[in-house]
């Protein structure tokens, strides 16, 4: 990752032996499948997946194996801009990237959503939660792989309006996702009989003081505030509104996208019973300890969360696709793979079996954890209960509804 | 209740004493900049770099060595300061002769690489700091809840921010200080050290930075890119209130810190703007800024 001197030597010669040997690197080039991962490696969103998610690539690739054809695995900071991110995604698919991944926060997932397609290319979506990937925006070149707005709306949301909050209030960042998030979430809340008292949009990423919007959320009288935001955005609200007793009287948090590195920067004092929805958790089953055992000489004392370890699931399956129908054929067309790939049942440590569906919306079931106390946890990591599972079935937005072109043709 | 704009009073008070505490931020980082500048004619974009260092300090201090927020806030300032003091000497000494903007490059990469180094090592969440015991709790204020810590850095920063003024504006040492910043060469031939002056005030300077940084670091949560996000506002408070002025980066600071917390309420899309819309009027109608001089 970090370029050491003799990293920048090598590539130096590399770079000067290139022109006097064309036909090797091309011979190379053509049975070698790049895959890119394009995320946050200095912002907000850095933590949840980060330096992990490129890591839970990497450890794929190596669970794999050798199938006859080699595996690159690069990676790119888009500083969470979607100029930035966009121009690295066309870099990228005309140097020869065949598959880009991971790419957290919507505005970003969604301009390279649309190099891909143009590109014919293959793209999976771990990182961002626009339900618009796999609705008004989805692509024959696309999967979304891991939470989607609706997803998290219907688990945390239904939850919190199902246990008596049906008066809302929410703070929002202001771009594609917080608003994607607010509008899934507000559909559950009125079909639920609730409302919605009021919302503030505030400027992302330049805001790290949420204590005047805390306020504004208390004066609206609403029993529920709801954080349609992520990463340290969340981890900043969260402590906030302890500060300023926002809690008291009875208005409850919900954090309608959490983390498990959320939780841990937070600490259990201040987090204990938030609910939140992932797809994963290391301690869920003798699988996900086990996926989650292997990647620790990776990840060293961090766990793995539902986002970096959707690179792993996302890599492995791809990688099958790859396998199965010859690494020329893969090159040569995003749709063709990205066919395969659904046509293919997945199956992994992280996630269990899963399936695709035409959309390019992959299922899993979809779970709603506690956050423990200090006194319940046995130590760093262990800080979930689970309290409901959604079935992959129910989880997702129906295909139907979604408005996805490829659906309705 | 009675409302004012359509909004209700509590609820506006609540704001105004919100924007107040951010103010203080600002007020305490465009302060140590203000003088910087003064006295070194460098616009110090290490600034956010040195007041997250601050923080990540006094967070080091008590896991590391067990010294709880009241040794942070002495020490913390002292060790930042020095870490100044040795960058000064080390690099930015050499550039006096040169044009503004090569000190403006080095600070700026200096901050870069600071910032990166952090975050390779602490990540990007953030490290919980604890309030300390003393001031945990809140009181009603019967429109509000104010955290009594939030209070406390209202207070710490006018007591700071008054100092230094009086420092600078009343003392004798303070008087070497503004004759060195209009006449260095005849100081000098005065008899006052005028290079070990300059080192100094760019520690003190850096210190102020950690100082805000350790006041934060209860409030915040302690990540390295929490300087980024304010050394661009605090340069804009900088500019509106001129260059080098002690008095105008403080009213300035405060002032500011209520006009963002009132935009939060009519119009929070544009919180984040709303300053450097002033800079920018500002520049049109006073270039020298609403306190400096021209």
């Amino acid at each position: 990752m970090t370029p050491t001197r003799r990293s920048l030597l090598t590539a130096s010669v590399g770079a000067t032996l290139m022109p006097a040997l064309p036909r090797l690197g091309r011979a190379q080039a053509a049975n070698t499948i790049r895959i890119g991962v394009l995320n946050d490696q200095s912002g907000a969103y850095r933590d949840i997946s980060g330096p992990y998610g490129i890591e839970c690539t990497r450890q794929a690739v190596q669970e794999f194996g050798d199938k006859g054809f080699a595996v690159e695995v690069i990676a790119a900071d888009h500083q969470n801009k979607p100029d930035v991110g966009a121009n690295i995604a066309r870099q990228w698919y005309d140097q020869g990237v065949d598959l880009i991944i991971d790419v957290p926060t919507s505005s970003v997932g969604l301009a390279v959503n649309n190099v891909a397609r143009e590109k014919n290319k293959a793209y999976i979506n771990t990182g961002s939660a626009t339900s618009d990937l796999t609705g008004a925006q989805c692509s024959p070149t696309t999967i979304h792989w891991m939470y989607d707005t609706y997803m998290l709306a219907k688990s945390t949301g239904g939850a919190m309006v199902k246990a008596g909050g049906d008066s809302w209030f929410f703070i929002t960042a202001d771009y594609a996702f917080g608003h994607a998030l607010e509008r899934d979430t507000t559909n559950f809340i009125r079909a639920a009989g609730g409302r919605v008292n009021g919302s503030v949009k505030y400027p992302f990423p330049a805001t790290s003081d949420f204590s005047s919007f805390l306020l504004q959320a208390q004066a609206s009288r609403a029993k529920v505030i709801g954080f349609a935001n992520a990463g340290a955005d969340t981890i900043n609200s969260i402590k906030q509104a302890a500060e300023f007793g926002v809690t008291r009287g009875g208005v409850k948090l919900a954090a309608l996208l959490m983390f498990l590195p959320d939780v841990h920067a937070i600490g259990l004092r201040t987090a204990q019973g938030l609910v939140l929805t992932e797809s994963f958790y290391w301690d869920l089953n003798d699988r996900t300890r086990a996926v989650s055992e292997r990647l620790r000489p990776r990840l060293k004392d961090v766990r793995p969360n539902m986002a970096s370890i959707a690179n792993y699931s996302c890599t492995l399956h791809y990688l099958k696709a790859v396998a199965d129908m010859g690494v020329a054929a893969s090159k040569a067309s995003g749709v063709e793979v990205i066919n395969r790939m659904k046509a293919m049942p997945c199956d992994d440590d992280a996630f269990g079996a899963g399936t695709i569906r035409a959309d390019g919306r992959k299922l899993c079931p979809s779970y709603l954890f506690e956050v423990k106390s200090p006194a319940e946890s046995k130590g760093p990591w262990d800080y979930y209960k689970l309290l409901q599972t959604t079935p992959a079935t129910e989880a997702f937005r129906p295909m139907n509804e979604g408005g996805c072109s490829l659906v309705r043709s | 209740m009675d409302d004012i704009f359509g909004i209700p009073a509590p609820l506006l008070f609540g704001q105004l004493l919100l924007g107040l505490i951010n103010g203080a931020f600002y007020a305490m980082m465009s302060l140590g900049l203000a003088v910087i500048f003064g006295l070194l004619n460098i616009i110090n974009f290490t600034h956010g770099a040195q007041f997250m260092m601050g923080a990540f300090a006094a967070w080091m201090l008590l896991e590391w060595a067990g010294l709880n927020y009241w040794w942070a806030l002495v020490l913390v300032p002292i060790i930042i300061g020095f870490t100044g003091v040795v960058l000064e000497r080390l690099m930015i000494s050499r550039l006096y002769k040169l044009d503004h903007l090569y000190g403006l490059l080095l600070t700026f990469g200096l901050g870069l690489i600071i910032e990166g180094v952090f975050r390779n090592q602490f990540g990007s969440s953030g490290l919980p700091y604890r309030i300390p015991a003393e001031l945990q709790g809140a009181w009603d204020l019967g429109f509000m809840f104010l955290p009594i810590y939030r209070g406390w850095v209202v207070i710490a920063a006018l007591v700071l921010c008054l100092a230094t003024w009086l420092i600078i504006e009343k003392t004798r040492l303070g008087a070497y200080l503004r004759a060195a910043t209009e006449n260095a060469p005849l100081v000098q031939a005065f008899g006052v050290n005028v290079p070990r002056m300059v080192t100094l005030t760019y520690g003190f300077g850096v210190a102020l930075a950690a100082i805000g940084g350790v006041l934060a670091a209860p409030i915040y949560s302690v990540n390295p890119q929490m300087g980024t996000n304010l050394i661009i506002v605090v340069f804009a408070v900088v500019v509106i209130g001129g260059m080098g002025s002690i008095l105008g980066s403080i009213i300035t600071g405060f002032g500011l810190g209520i006009v963002e917390g009132l935009t939060k309420v009519f119009y929070p899309e544009a919180s984040a703007t709303v300053i450097f819309v002033i800079m920018a009027i500002v520049l049109l109608a006073r270039p020298a800024g609403l306190f400096g001089r021209a």
